[in-house]
């Protein structure tokens, strides 16, 4: 799972859950791939993303990256803002771990690289 | 600088896909197409194009397209087009490529030619003052001349009611079709979408650089393969969560004793050189909402589940699995109930009304029985507005129809959604029905369309051996 689809990504469908967003990540391996920088789709990206979120779960997982807290205005004309950016959506994925509901705390994992939202029967709402 | 119009030459197969294909990808790329003839179920478009470029990129997309043309001569007989090519080399039409290497292609539409007939028909352009080699395999440039007999084999007149004379300018985008070949695929299930529908689905969504696009019934992940080939970043989830980890049974009957390595969407994406617009995918229930308030997708294609093809998928697959919940097991396969074919629809909808970006495309195939269909029956939403239905004829009796909606506004409590094919199983048993008595008929038919197709490419490929 990649950090951009964690940002994507709410455990609402839950009983009981009202926002249940961000999930917590507990990584218990992360992998650092390549993959071609794309500043299109980079831009196309940022507006989408919830900043704070990403920042977060990326300094959770250790690859903070160096990224600003906020997000500067007119971080369409930094290429280097945005190939870390980059980096931090589509190059570091968490392989085996666990997403969390912040609410309540119900695990989903994520094995080979594929998180696992599927819920019991009793738990759909 | 001269005027020239293009001609742009189509392969006879889902026609009803063309117009909506090429009035697409114009779209994506902001082309401006001028008709220079209504588009018809004839095999070519007459057009107007801002450039050569624009005709080259247009055409690299197409997989219904052959190759594209710029147009010399456009005559109702063959001596009146060599008339006209006459006369236009001697203006000087050929100047710029004169000295080149090059080759004529000959394609009969609806006719069929021995070699020697086709060499005559090469032969009779030797008026051109061509100084360049010929060179078949790897000309300079291209001519094409095309003589059209109509379109019904079966009353095809003794001569062409049209002929076409051309510069090949670009090739299509078909050579993808092969490269994303089935047969050849690390991973497949047993609902892969073919490569040519696949392609399609992304051409008409609109797929371009940058697009997040998702499909929320990827189960092997064909349509992300094609979304990516243009330029789409690729999410899909799927509720099998054994087809997403390459664990279901082999499809391939030849792969059975082969312990099976890497089978996944991402080993797919590496054996296609798109790995870098390979998001994820995820098992989840479409039926729920799991994406984030704000997510918005550039694109949705799907491919959802027809109960159909999958219940006999089941048997063979996942009988020997656990589906209950076993003590210890690190995986929990939930009970499913039964999810009827509007209901996912209906949801599909609404998800998407609330997901996809204003002017964003969903794509979707539903199944028809073809005595039924009625288009009062097909799905509708008030933030959405339908801008194609192209039917894929499987059977006599079946088909598919893919849809293609546009959202027009943003959704409100007050959106009204309905869909009301006739259900599933009634389909599934007038399916089966169908399918057993005329199972012979059938498959006489089908043998004899697949003999008159192929009679019918070898004639339109002829030409085109390289
Ligand atoms: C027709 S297949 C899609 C095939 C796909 N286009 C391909 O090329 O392999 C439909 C898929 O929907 C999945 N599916 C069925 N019900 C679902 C649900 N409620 N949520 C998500 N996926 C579902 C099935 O597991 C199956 O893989």
């Amino acid at each position: 799972m990649k950090l951009l689809t964690h940002n994507l990504l709410s455990s609402k469908c839950l009983k009981g859950v009202k926002v249940g967003y961000p999930l917590r990540i507990v990584a218990k391996d992360v992998k650092i791939s390549e993959s071609e920088y794309n500043m299109e789709f980079v831009l196309k990206m940022i507006p989408k993303l919830d900043w704070k979120v990403l920042v977060n779960a990326a300094e959770q997982i250790g690859h903070g990256n160096n990224l600003p807290i906020e997000l500067i205005e007119d971080y369409e004309d930094d290429e280097e803002l945005l190939k870390k950016i980059h980096h931090v959506l589509m190059e570091v994925e968490v392989i085996n771990g666990e997403l969390i509901c912040p609410e309540t705390q119900r695990i989903f994992p994520i094995s080979a690289g594929i998180p696992n939202l599927l819920l019991n029967e009793d738990e759909v709402s | 600088m001269k005027y020239f119009q293009y001609l742009l030459w189509f392969a006879h197969e889902h026609v009803p896909f063309r117009l909506i294909e090429i009035e697409s990808i114009a779209s994506a790329l902001k082309i401006p197409i001028k008709w220079l003839e209504p588009p018809s179920d004839k095999p070519w478009y007459l057009v107007e194009l801002p450039s050569e470029e624009a005709v080259q990129k247009l055409s690299s997309r197409s997989v219904t397209m052959r190759r594209a043309i710029q147009l010399w001569a456009d005559e109702l007989t063959v001596p009146k087009l060599h008339a006209t090519l006459k006369e236009k080399c001697l203006n000087g039409i050929l100047e710029p490529y004169k000295s080149k290497s090059f080759k004529v292609d000959v394609d009969l539409f609806c006719n069929s030619q021995t070699q020697e007939e086709k060499l005559e028909r090469i032969e009779s352009f030797s008026y051109m003052p061509f100084q360049g080699h010929v060179n078949l395999k790897n000309p300079d440039v291209i001519f094409q001349f095309i003589e059209y007999y109509g379109l019904d084999p079966n009353t095809a007149p003794e001569y062409p009611t049209r002929a076409f004379f051309g510069r090949v300018v670009a090739e299509s985008g078909r050579t993808l079709i092969h490269e994303l070949s089935l047969k050849k695929r690390t991973f497949i299930g047993n609902t892969s979408m073919d490569p040519q529908l696949s392609l399609l689905m992304a051409n008409l969504g609109k797929v371009s650089n940058g697009d997040l696009v998702l499909d929320p019934f990827v189960g092997s992940g064909s349509l992300l393969v094609a979304a990516a080939k243009f330029g789409g970043y690729v999410i899909g989830t799927d509720i099998d969560y054994l087809m997403l980890h390459g664990r279901t049974r082999p499809t391939r009957k030849q792969t059975r004793h082969i312990a099976r390595k890497d089978e996944s969407i991402e080993a797919n994406m590496i054996q296609y050189s798109c790995v870098d617009k390979y998001i994820d995918v995820i098992v989840a229930d479409s039926a729920l909402p799991f994406w984030h308030n704000d997510v918005e997708f550039d694109c949705i294609l799907a491919d959802p589940p027809y109960g159909i093809r999958e219940p006999t998928e089941r048997i063979g697959s996942k009988e020997s699995l656990p589906i209950v919940k076993k003590e210890g097991s690190p995986v929990h396969f939930p009970s499913k109930v039964e999810y009827g074919l509007n209901e996912i629809i209906k949801d599909l909808m609404r998800f998407s009304s609330k997901h996809l970006k204003l002017k964003g495309r969903l794509l979707f195939w539903v199944p028809v029985f073809r005595e039924d269909y009625e288009e009062t029956h097909m799905p509708r939403h008030s933030c959405f507005k339908l801008i194609g239905n192209c039917e894929q004829v499987l059977t006599t009796f079946t088909a598919r129809r893919l849809l293609v909606f546009e959202k027009i506004k943003i959704p409100q409590d007050s959106d009204e959604c309905s869909c009301t094919i006739p259900s599933s199983s009634t389909f599934r048993e007038k399916y089966f029905t169908h399918g057993n008595e005329n199972r012979l008929t059938r498959k006489q038919k089908k043998a004899i369309a697949a003999k008159n197709k192929e009679i019918w490419f070898a004639k339109l490929n002829d030409a085109n051996v390289k």
